[in-house]
């Protein structure tokens, strides 16, 4: 990778949706409304685990004001699979999950939807919906879910990945990996250390709940303004679970605040379609928090057991883990994405490593940043820190020791590119933090985290306008700054102003397919058909300058925003862009530039952070009081917004190791699903997170770029558990590290200290 | 002739082998060949996604395999 210098990426310009979005201007899924427009509700089950026995819409049907009454009945089933790019999704589960037709499975799980004139009237309308059950034992852990006795969520679930697997199951599927020999590692190690940690269920916590308005047709034609991260995603699962051609449904993503993951799987937009089509008229819905909470995907809860074994001189020689991740009611945990992130940082030369997704009766998992990897590297780098401890070596020499490096075969298979976790740990055992004396009642704990980074199908267009300026279109809602990012792009490879280049989200008749914005792609993958837009306009602009001096393109240069002409060519001076932009009409039209791709997964992420946390002895209560995230970004094309998507994904992982929990009681109904309960961190509560970017070019990009959002939510888990142990002297194996919990620990702690 | 390498989870299905040559320039063919040589293997291929040469695809499709390429069977992720 050459060391090119750029002019406009590296910067860090106003982002173009900055005004609109700090001014309440901005248009989220909630924010529209169409003339005619009826609400809908949704009836939600009170029970998490119940067959349904009947349902009575009469009185429902009969209030004034309602136009349209749905149950389960009324959308038939499917047996599509939908090829998303990150493993086809099952939309029988989709649909389902989205209202239930024989079990709930979940308190809150859907059973009717109404559509009426005003919210009060569907509100009420809802309320006279009248549903039978027959409450069946719920099923609220790993450990009753896979228990011989436990009951059955899905009678014909049997376990994939288990040969001849022929009894019912919760565990809806179990992957292994291994190398070497691992019994005959542990026995050459000088130091074994197991630790068996728990991880409760948290939420994304985006900001804005799920919304849209769905519009339907005499014509079978139907349009849905939603928020999503994929309106791709979205038109394709409307299409197959209603039975649709996907031609005759065009979705309109909304600005979006936040997604996660948590917006990829459809809830509402089905039903709302089909309240739509029944009514005649269009229907809006709009979530509350709390439904959010009880009936949106968090991510698993997991039980994951590690052992590893280690030289005196700290060199790991063998690992193994056992990875339990709840599925909520239908499969699809990211178990394995956890079990091949586990060992990601390490060079081990045998492990065996095995994991299992389980179903449970609690909402259905959906994807939360780097789904699976941060709760596994909980679990890992405490392993690490008790190893290091116990050898009496310094946290990150241990790290440093074994960090993976470019040759290097990861766990799950091929060899490492050029990685830069290494030259982290290094600069991290040099920063100032590192060495920063503490106060009293202060900790600091480090660790490092993985993250695949995906690929798959983008496209863009770049228009240019005759004065000069130009538009970039792709299909990617902006959760991260990325609009910010293809401007950069787009005035980078044209030499024009970034002020005057206009980034936009499509739809999905005006922007060709383009997979979700997730998986840390955008910048990278869609970044890539931005950047082949960008120099298709380059070359039909040297085409155009070839034309007005009347020689062959071939010879035609561009430097610095100039077409050049050759040398000895009479009458002809260089033209810039807005030159020729402006005689485009003489010269053979509009100048359009497009480029699609399908990219390979965008080469491994790693992180490593610090951090210092303060524990008051008497209260339990813990204060982060220092940290710095580290990160290989391989390019920042626009730094500040990489800073962003590192501060923020450390606020996630903080919150995840401190305070959030969903609370159950014994029926399995969410006791917190509120903000007030479930504790996210706020601005008030954390230090100002520092950031160092680290660049090590991604060969696969033509600027270097590597997916940057997932990667910071990783470390945190451990590095604040590994600080609460050096504050306290604790190791914890269960989170969050709440106030109740760590005094609890602490009290019993000085109880056996003092003898009593 | 490519050299694929299966996860032991996988292996399974092959009678343990782990290892196997497959003549092959198309990734597409590439997991075709793998089930007919392995029946019980072809019910598991719906859910990997292949590496070739360090590359990892999601969905391998028509990507070209080389005469000496190193092809890995990972499991598919999904990002959030």
């Amino acid at each position: 990778m050459s060391e090119r210098t750029f002019k406009y990426v590296g910067t860090r310009p106003i982002r173009h949706d900055g005004v609109d979005k700090v001014t309440g201007r901005a248009n989220y899924g909630a924010d529209l409304s169409l003339p005619d427009m009826l609400h809908g509700v949704l009836v939600r089950s009170p029970y998490a685990h119940a067959r349904i026995v009947a349902i009575d819409t009469t009185a429902a049907e009969a209030l004034p004001g309602v136009k349209a009454v749905i149950t389960g009945k009324d959308i038939p089933e499917t047996r599509a699979k939908l090829p998303l790019g990150e493993g086809a999704i099952d939309l029988h589960d989709v649909s389902d999950n989205m209202i239930a037709r024989r079990k709930v499975l979940y308190e809150g799980h859907t059973v009717a939807a109404v559509a009426a004139t005003t919210l009060d009237i569907a509100r009420q309308a809802a309320s006279l919906i009248n549903v039978t059950y027959e409450r069946l034992e719920p099923v609220l852990s790993i450990d009753r879910a896979i228990a011989p006795d436990a009951s059955i969520l899905h009678e014909d679930m049997r376990t994939k990945g288990v040969p001849n697997a022929s009894k019912p199951s919760n565990i809806a599927m179990r992957m292994e990996g291994k190398r070497g020999d691992v019994d005959r590692g542990f026995a050459e190690a000088d130091v074994v250390i197991e630790r068996e940690v728990r991880t409760p269920t948290v939420h994304q916590g985006y900001i804005e709940p799920h919304a849209c308005v769905a519009r339907f047709g005499e014509d079978g034609r139907a349009i849905v303004w939603c928020t999503t991260q994929g309106p791709f995603a979205v038109r394709d699962q409307c299409a197959a679970i209603l039975g649709m051609d996907a031609a005759h449904v065009k979705v309109i993503p909304s600005e979006i605040g936040g997604g996660f993951g948590g917006k990829i799987v459809v809830y509402l937009e089905p039903l709302a379609l089909a309240l739509a089509r029944n009514a005649q008229r269009p229907v809006k819905m709009v979530m509350n928090r709390d439904e959010v909470f009880r009936a949106t995907g968090p991510t698993s809860a997991t039980k994951i057991r590690v052992k590893l074994g280690a030289k005196r001189d700290g060199t790991f020689v063998a690992a193994s883990a056992s990875l339990y991740y709840e599925a909520g009611a239908y499969r699809g945990s990211p178990a394995g994405a956890g079990m091949m992130c586990a060992l990601a940082p390490y060079r081990i030369p045998n492990f065996f490593l095995e994991a299992f997704d389980v179903v449970v009766n609690k909402p259905k998992v959906a994807a939360y940043r780097a789904p699976g990897s941060p709760m596994v590297s909980f679990a890992v780098e405490s392993v690490v820190d008790e190893i290091a401890r116990e050898l009496k070596l310094d946290p990150i020499d241990v790290r440093i020791r074994n960090a993976a490096v470019e040759g290097d075969l990861a766990p799950y298979g091929p060899a490492y590119g050029p990685i830069g976790l290494k030259t982290m740990l290094e600069q991290a055992r040099e920063h100032p933090h590192w060495k920063a004396p503490l106060g009293p009642n202060q900790g600091r704990g480090v660790a490092c985290g993985f993250w695949f980074n995906a690929g798959m199908n983008s496209s863009a267009t770049v228009t240019l306008n005759m004065d000069g300026s130009a538009a970039v279109v792709t299909g990617n809602p902006d959760i991260g700054g990325t609009r910010a990012a293809q401007a950069l792009m787009v005035a980078e490879e044209l030499s024009i102003p970034v002020e005057r280049v206009r980034p936009g989200v499509g739809d999905t008749d005006s922007s060709g397919m383009t997979d979700l914005t997730g998986g840390s792609r955008v910048c990278y993958a869609t970044g890539m058909a931005v950047i082949g837009a960008a120099q298709d306009v380059r070359e039909q602009l040297r085409a155009r300058a070839a034309k007005t001096w009347n020689v062959n393109v071939d010879a035609v240069r561009w430097d610095g925003g100039f077409a050049i002409p050759p040398e000895h060519t009479a009458n002809a001076q260089p033209l810039g862009v807005a030159e020729l932009a402006a005689k485009m009409a003489h010269t053979g039209g509009p100048i359009v530039g497009r480029a699609s791709l399908y990219a390979p997964m965008a080469g491994p992420g790693f992180g490593v952070h610090i951090c210092d946390l303060e524990v008051d002895p008497e209260t339990g209560q813990s204060r982060v009081v220092r940290y710095t995230a580290f990160q290989d970004v391989g390019k920042a094309v626009h730094p500040s917004y990489v800073e962003g998507q590192m501060q923020g994904g450390v606020a996630q992982g903080i919150g995840w190791a401190l305070n959030e929990e969903y609370i159950y009681n014994a029926d399995g109904v969410m006791e917190n699903p509120g903000f007030l309960d479930y504790r996210m961190p706020v601005a008030s509560d954390l230090p100002m997170i520092e950031t160092v970017i680290v660049e090590v070019a991604n060969p696969l990009h033509p600027y270097g770029v590597r997916g940057v959002g997932e990667v910071p939510i990783v470390p945190p888990l451990g590095a604040v558990a590994n600080a609460m142990r050096d504050v306290t002297g604790i190791r914890f194996t269960e989170l969050p590290l709440s106030p109740p919990r760590v005094l609890a620990a602490i009290t019993e702690r000085n109880r056996e200290t003092v003898g009593v | 002739m490519a050299r694929v390498h299966l996860p032991s989870g996988l292996t399974q299905f092959t009678g343990g082998v782990a290892d196997v040559v497959v003549d092959a320039s198309r990734a597409r063919d590439l997991l075709d060949r793998l089930a007919e040589r392995f029946p019980a293997l072809a019910s598991q291929l719906d859910d990997v996604a292949v590496a070739i040469d360090g590359q990892i695809y999601q969905d391998p499709g028509y990507q070209p395999v080389g005469p000496a390429s190193e092809v890995h069977l990972v499991p598919r992720i999904a990002g959030g």
